[in-house]
């Protein structure tokens, strides 16, 4: 992570000049590498049925419509949005817990979509999950120790069964959990102490990619910190890569190299944490980024807040052209004809700036929101 | 802390002195089998018209129970209210017969509750259920109460209102849902509106949304808001003042500017500072160690003591008073000072 430990001066002018080398430096780093993930054009659609003796399909809701992206090795993705727009059935569809109703999803240039059985099982070792609410993620009749050690059971060659308590014992020091907790059953845990609990079995198997859904948004405040830098540590032990869904941004941008912002069902914009929160080009992310509170009142009477109209359209029914455009304060009559894809902005391709990354608009520019506080 | 700051602040001329609503020393304690549940330990806030206090805390702080008690709607039992006041408009609710404080609540004071979905009658419609607040209260007819539910609904930015008013809260997005439970607050122009996270469920750019409206609304009714939150992020954008809770208590309160510029509370301060910031970023966030206390065994002397880096033998066995800090704030801990100086 030391990559990421440049200070960063939320300073709209005076940041730029460095900003620019951070996110050139990072991006450049980033390319080196293979992904570990590469996913491409996902779809899930999952079908409208009316009628109960005759089922008839008469729509569909396009939960995720076309997403792509990289995840590199022992790096962290965040995915961010607003409540129903797809980022859950993309982390299920990346852990094969739904099946995809087009595209790829590559892992290590395999495609993990059309695998099944043996191979399937295989995979699925390297790419754990951990859940967002650890009240009702761990069945209650389950001592810690079943739990965390149930991934052996399918998985026998990573624990053989005599050493399946001492490795439990193990996970459970790892994540800062008393070893001697092994009989205790989660009700006797704390919030906090569940996710740990969680965690643990996310790392049972040593994976590779460790899919986080708001892992961290039913703690509290005091607490958020404490698991945030437990899965920090493990990352750099462990070498893992995280993709991080979660919708406290602030939380997002401190534990993610990069970013992918969604919005009904597709990718509106991604790039390295600096590039989405200090020079977002997509008017979503602009408007997202606007909305969050500053806690500093000092703030309140400096800062250009976007307020959004209107709710977000149904996934069943999306708006034609750009998703967005029936929120969106630049519309014309372009958006609601043809799509934007996420690409590079041409206006910028040419240019030496963060605001050079990927995003889904016709009219991708620069506003600066959060610089404002 | 009844200080009563900013009088002229108020602008309506005929203000009385006293504050709109003051807690005084309130209790509340639960019994339960595991033993007694002690909620809320002495919660003392003000608020006036026209002015917004934040209840800042994390979750089983008391804040529901203190604003539940406020509200009246507390069940007793299992809840007992030992020891207290609550002045609204400087009289005592808790001495009030049961028939005066179903007056005050809905007129005087209306509550917004988190989850709107589960406070609004599922099998109602929305118009009925706004329009019976004008029915029970003004004894309106049914037509002249939909027209008001229509005119509410409008004013919380419900679209299409007049199509609408028939539909059934679950047609409705969270959002929605929560500016209806607005409007219902709204309905008979209550003088305090307590906001129990009425956010929390919701996205950012809703979140946004409500907030927008609430605001705009408290200042053209100059209500007295009591807003309820976990969220550090929302107080600095919308109070006037904060209360901190930590296991039942009033630990710090100030004005808004003054606790974030510097904290007299080491909770106060660890909460700040487990932000994440830009400047920290690939650095271990700060983390206030250990967990909040069972309420059932509330820890001697202080109740943060086994959490607090500057905790010292006293605050093993002494509970520390709400010192008062400058004029308009105070710190219930032994070592404000300190707090403060570093
Ligand atoms: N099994 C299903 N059948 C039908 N629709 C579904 C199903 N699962 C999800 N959806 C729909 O797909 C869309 C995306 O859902 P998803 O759970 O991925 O959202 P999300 O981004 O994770 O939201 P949140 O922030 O609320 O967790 C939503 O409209 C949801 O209602
Ligand atoms: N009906 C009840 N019976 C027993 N305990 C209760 C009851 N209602 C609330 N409590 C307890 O009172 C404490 C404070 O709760 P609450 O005010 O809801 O916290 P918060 O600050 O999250 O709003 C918690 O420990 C809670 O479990
Ligand atoms: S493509 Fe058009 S509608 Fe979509 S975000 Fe850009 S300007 Fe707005
Ligand atoms: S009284 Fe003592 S334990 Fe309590 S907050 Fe102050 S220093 Fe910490
Ligand atoms: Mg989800
Ligand atoms: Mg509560």
């Amino acid at each position: 992570m030391s990559e990421s430990s440049l200070p960063k001066d939320p300073g709209a002018a005076a940041a730029d000049a460095p900003v620019v080398e951070v996110a050139e430096a990072a991006a450049a780093k980033l390319a080196d590498r293979e992904p570990i993930l590469q996913v491409r054009n996902l779809v899930k659609h999952f079908p409208l049925t009316q009628g109960i003796v005759v089922k008839r399909q008469i729509g569909a809701v396009k939960a995720v419509d076309g997403v792509s992206f990289d995840l590199h090795a022992g790096e962290t993705l965040g995915i961010v949005g607003e409540s129903g727009c797809g980022k859950s059935t993309v982390a299920k569809l990346l852990m094969s817990l739904e099946q995809a109703t087009a595209g790829e999803v590559f892992y290590k240039g395999q495609d993990i979509t059309k695998l099944s059985g043996r191979a399937l099982k295989a995979v699925r070792r390297n790419i754990q999950m951990v859940f967002q609410d650890p009240y009702t993620s761990l069945n209650p009749r389950m001592t810690v120790g079943d739990i965390i050690g149930e991934p052996f059971d399918i998985h026998p060659e990573v624990a053989p069964k005599g050493d399946r308590r001492k490795r439990v014992e193990e996970l459970l020091d790892v994540v800062g959990l008393n070893p001697e907790y092994i009989n205790r059953y989660p009700h006797q845990f704390s919030g906090g102490q569940r996710q740990r609990i969680g965690i643990a079995r996310g790392l049972a198997l040593n994976p590779e990619i460790i899919i986080c859904d708001e892992p961290v948004s039913a703690l509290d405040v005091s607490v958020q910190a404490q698991v945030i830098n437990l899965m920090e540590k493990l990352q750099d032990e462990f070498n893992l890569s995280y993709i991080f869904i979660a919708h406290d941004l602030s939380i997002v941008r401190h534990i993610s190299d990069r970013v992918g912002v969604m919005y009904l069902g597709k990718m509106a914009e991604i790039g390295t944490d600096a590039e989405i929160y200090e020079h977002p080009t997509h008017p979503y992310t602009q408007a997202l980024l606007s909305a969050v509170p500053v806690p500093d009142p000092e703030a309140r009477e400096h800062r250009e807040r976007i307020i959004l109209s209107g709710d977000v359209p149904s996934p069943a029914n999306p708006p034609s052209g750009c998703r967005f455009r029936t929120r969106c304060w630049k519309a014309e009559a372009r958006c609601a004809e043809e799509e934007p894809l996420l690409a590079i902005p041409t206006r910028f391709a040419e240019v030496d700036t963060p605001a050079r990354h990927e995003s889904a608009c016709h009219f991708a520019e620069e506003k600066d929101v959060v610089g404002a506080a | 802390m009844t200080v009563i700051d900013d009088i002229s602040d108020v602008p309506a001329p005929d203000a009385p002195l006293a504050p709109l609503l003051e807690v005084r020393d309130l209790h509340v304690e639960f019994h339960t089998r595991d033993g007694v549940a002690k909620a809320v330990n002495g919660v003392n806030y003000s608020v006036n018209a026209g002015e917004t206090l934040a209840v800042l805390g994390e979750s089983g702080s008391g804040k529901s129970v203190s604003a539940q008690a406020v509200m009246g709607i507390l069940d007793m039992p299992p809840a007992r209210i030992p020891k207290g006041e609550i002045l609204f408009q400087g009289r005592d609710m808790l001495k009030m017969s049961g028939e005066e404080r179903r007056k005050i609540r809905g007129r005087k004071i209306a509550m917004i509750f988190q989850d709107a979905l589960s406070s609004l009658n599922p099998v109602l419609s929305v118009g009925y259920q706004l329009g019976e607040m004008y029915r029970v209260h003004q004894g309106l007819s049914r037509k002249d109460a939909k027209a008001k539910a229509i005119e509410l609904m409008d004013r919380v930015r419900i679209p299409a209102a007049k199509e609408r008013v028939g539909d059934y809260p679950h047609q409705f997005s969270g959002g929605m849902r929560q500016r209806i439970m607005i409007a219902m607050a709204l309905a008979l122009e209550p003088e305090l509106i307590i906001a129990d996270e009425p956010t929390t469920a919701l996205d950012v750019t809703v979140q946004a949304q409500v907030m927008d409206l609430l605001a705009e609304l408290q200042r053209e009714y100059n209500m007295g808001l009591i807003l309820i939150t976990h969220d550090l992020g929302v107080v600095a954008d919308v109070a006037d003042k904060i209360a901190v809770m930590y296991a039942g208590r009033i630990v710090e309160d100030a004005p808004v500017h003054d606790i974030y510029a510097k904290p007299a509370h080491p909770y106060t301060k660890g909460l700040l500072q487990s932000i994440p910031r830009l400047d920290q970023k690939g650095q271990e966030l700060y983390a206030i160690k250990g967990l909040p206390p069972n309420l059932t065994r509330i820890p001697s002397g202080c109740a943060f003591n086994p959490r607090c880096p500057m905790a010292q033998d006293v605050c093993r066995t002494d509970v520390p008073a709400l010192h008062p800090v400058g004029t308009a704030r105070g710190s219930a801990c032994h070592f404000w000072k300190e707090t403060l100086g570093e």
